[in-house]
């Protein structure tokens, strides 16, 4: 008898989009400390409710308009990518050959933020449909979806900005934060944070791929060989298409025009893939970077509650203001607050969210963060070049004497507790 | 145009796609327009009974045919949500005109036949999955054959019915059919053109409201072949019904040890007994960290009901979309009432319900 096709992989749906998850702690007596100096347990307590009750309007208020909207903006980003290409096959009639670059960066944000980032988060799983799919979903740039889905859904939504766990803060790279320790090499914040802006879809996977994490032992060597697979597997795929097949393609050309239009075509797709590393890295950079923006320490987001969980993104998040076509090119990470007290709601819903959840801001006296991007990236910029400089307190050095002896003293209490 | 698709298809092609397929970008000029998926039209929709009706669908050229006896997974979009479940196909392989149709018995709690029944609109678009499941005829079909169907499960073998008359089979067919009553029967008046041929002996048992005179009543018993004239050892017999049916046919067959002759199929998942003595333990959501009380619901509906949204498709253990990890403990299978117990095996939640305590990878 013919067998039924093979069982797929096995599905999680908690993967992909997993929901607020709140940190315990070893004590479980101890309450969480956060947000205490705005309001009390009580207040949290209702702060939660309240916030869970605007997820839950939405989330039963779903449907044609919203299927009807990701669909358009799938169309549009195919139709840009089309013509986008088409048209940089004619480098030697320079408005086209511009518009095209213009069209294919577009085509790139659009997949990358408002279809990828959002699908990807199951904003979209409930329609059932396997192309917005988060399971299914692969995105236009070198990283691999599946790394990318555990180290952001997960790991950065839901540990935001807790020094330690977040690896999101400064992406092991930058001093973005006055309370992560210095190391020589933050001297570079700017320099390095224009090195990654122009590499950015690199910087994402290489993130993804989580080196230090195998090499400090939290990660098992089949973990990570497989991770690199993964990445090896897209990169090849990526680059074939962008850098090799498209330009190869326009050697046909060559004949009628000239020698140099493949090169023309294959830098065409650089400066496409730059340009839409640009516009992301400083979207994105904007979301929790800006100064204002709190960061927690384990100690204190251990055995939170719902409410201190909600209070935690919100005071760990920047929204950057702006016009409509400018938060659909941003994935509506514009409204960084929102996204991260519901990442799992259709961001084009995170406008009418946001309304609510400026009100209850208002109610509690809580700190609701947003700007222009002009001054959302400035901010960003300050905070950089001001973080790079070696601060005066020996234990804010991360390679003082003083840093290591209270690392090592640290490292001898664990070992001492675990052995009683 | 076959060639044409086979290289849209090919992996070269893919490669100036990805990450994505020709489909995603095909789609946006038409949605029937497609190198892999399978989508259909809605041509007509025929009312079979008060709670029956079939669909008659043209698919586009990605459809790959069929054979007698297999289902295929069916999703209409509503409210954007697009929702699948799989049905049989009823026609014959030998339609000229491209088109196929599939027959369904609206069920009260069942949305997407409510839906085909109800409010199912000519040219509606219908995604649909290539054709699938192993009931189906040989390709040599033997001189003796028993088709045996109840209720609504007479669609698969309603389609080996149709294409047998259209090739002329020239062996001894035998279909024995149980409904409830004359007006509850499906394809009844083609039934009786079809009775009327010589290749095919046809008894149709009413359960409720027997004919007048008839000459068998009630439900399968093995008479009812003796009646007929079936020694179940040399017959290669297919029966698709209700679980009730299948399991007499099964044991009939079991007792003469004639069970390689037989193929089954369910057309629906029986609806679980939640009974409180039997539901005991504790279902635990592991990734999600959620615990509830097993209601004696399947896997899925607990899950449901837990406010997590697993994936599924079909809901009655065919499409595979909602197979899962199961860390540890006991499910049993609610059509088979075969129990699994191995840590770390992949389960379908549509058709598993807890056995005590569980943990599951959701």
């Amino acid at each position: 008898m013919a067998k039924k096709r093979a069982p797929i992989q096995p599905l999680s749906a908690s993967n992909h989009n997993e929901g607020p998850k709140h940190l315990v702690g070893d004590d479980t007596e101890k309450r969480a400390t956060i947000g205490l100096d705005l309001m009390t347990y009580e207040q949290l307590e209702d702060f939660g409710d309240e916030l869970d009750a605007v997820r839950q309007r939405v989330l039963d208020d779903l449907g044609q308009a919203d299927a009807d909207y990701i669909r358009r903006v799938i169309r549009v980003q195919r139709a840009a990518e089309v013509v986008g290409r088409i048209a940089i096959f004619f480098p030697f009639f320079w408005p086209v050959f511009l518009v095209g670059i213009l069209l294919l960066a577009v085509a790139k944000i659009l997949d990358n933020m408002e279809i990828g980032h959002n699908v990807m988060h199951g904003q979209y799983d409930w329609m059932n449909d396997p192309m917005v799919d988060a399971r299914k979903f692969e995105w236009d740039n070198v990283a691999p979806a599946e790394d990318w889905k555990h180290g952001h859904n997960f790991v950065h939504h839901t540990y935001t900005n807790i020094h330690g766990m977040d690896r999101d803060i400064g992406y092991n790279m930058f001093r973005i934060d006055k309370d992560q320790p210095w190391y020589p090499s933050h001297r570079f914040n700017l320099p390095l944070a224009f090195f990654l802006m122009m590499l950015f879809e690199w910087g994402v996977m290489y993130h993804g791929v989580e080196l230090d994490e195998y090499l400090a032992g939290r990660m098992s060597k089949a973990e990570f060989k497989a991770r690199k697979k993964r990445a090896m597997v897209k990169i090849r795929r990526q680059v074939a298409k962008d850098y090799l097949l498209y330009p190869v393609l326009a050697i046909a050309l060559v004949p009628f025009t000239s020698w140099w239009v493949p090169l023309a075509v294959l830098g065409g797709n650089v400066v496409a893939n730059i340009l839409r590393n640009i516009w992301t890295f400083n979207i994105i950079f904007c979301g929790h970077f800006p100064a204002e923006v709190a960061t927690f320490q384990e100690e204190d987001a251990q055995n939170e509650t719902h409410g201190q969980w909600y209070l935690r993104q919100i005071m760990g998040s920047a929204n950057i203001s702006g016009h409509r076509p400018f938060h659909i090119l941003t994935g509506y990470l514009s409204y960084q607050v929102e996204h991260h007290l519901f990442p799992d709601i259709p961001a084009r819903r995170y406008p009418e969210v946001a309304k609510d959840v400026r009100r209850l801001c208002d109610t509690y006296g809580l700190p609701y963060n947003s700007g222009r991007l002009s001054k959302q990236l400035f901010s960003v910029a300050s905070q950089l070049a001001k973080l790079a400089a070696k601060p005066d307190d020996p234990y804010m050095v991360g390679n003082s004497p003083e840093s290591k002896a209270r690392r090592r003293a640290k490292r001898e209490a664990a070992a001492l507790a675990a052995q009683s | 145009m076959a060639v044409v698709r086979k290289v849209l298809a090919s992996n070269f092609i893919g490669r100036f796609t990805t990450p994505h397929t020709v489909d995603h970008y095909l789609d946006q000029i038409h949605p029937m327009l497609a190198v892999r998926h399978v989508r259909a039209r809605v041509v007509e929709v025929i009312h079979e009974t008060g709670h029956a009706s079939t669909v008659v669908l043209k698919p586009n050229g990605t459809w790959t045919g069929f054979k007698p006896g297999q289902h295929v997974q069916f999703g209409v979009e509503v409210e954007g949500k697009r929702r699948v479940r799989v049905f049989s196909v009823s026609s014959s392989t030998q339609r000229k005109d491209g088109k196929f149709s599939v027959s369904v018995k609206a069920h009260p709690d069942g949305y997407v036949s409510q839906f085909l029944h109800n409010d199912m609109l000519p040219k509606t678009l219908v995604f649909l999955s290539q054709a699938e499941g192993d009931f189906t005829l040989p390709d040599k079909v033997p001189d003796d054959l028993l088709l045996v169907s109840g209720g609504s499960g007479i669609t698969p073998v309603m389609s080996m019915l149709r294409t047998l008359r259209d090739t002329g089979h020239q062996g001894q067919v035998t279909f024995l059919h149980y409904a409830k009553s004359a007006s509850d029967e499906m394809f009844h008046d083609e039934l009786d053109k079809i009775a009327a041929l010589p290749f095919v002996q046809m008894m149709r048992i009413y359960t409720r409201e027997p004919a007048e005179g008839a000459e068998l009543e009630g439900r399968f018993v093995i008479d009812h072949l003796k009646h007929l004239g079936i020694d179940p050892v040399n017959t290669l017999t297919y029966v698709c019904g209700p679980a009730g049916l299948i399991a007499s046919v099964r044991d009939t067959y079991t007792e003469l040890g004639a069970t390689s002759q037989l193929m089954l199929e369910y057309f629906k998942v029986p609806s679980v007994d939640v009974n409180a003595a039997d539901a005991t333990g504790t279902l635990t959501f592991d990734d999600s960290s959620i615990e509830a009380d097993n209601s004696g619901a399947t896997i899925l509906e607990q899950a449901e009901a837990a406010g997590l949204t697993p994936a599924y498709g079909c809901r009655m253990g065919v499409c595979n979309t909602c197979a899962i990890k199961k860390n540890h403990g006991a499910v049993r299978h609610v059509v088979s009432g075969q129990v699994a117990a191995n840590t770390d095996e992949t389960i379908k939640i549509c058709v598993h319900v807890p056995v005590g305590n569980v943990s599951i990878a959701l």
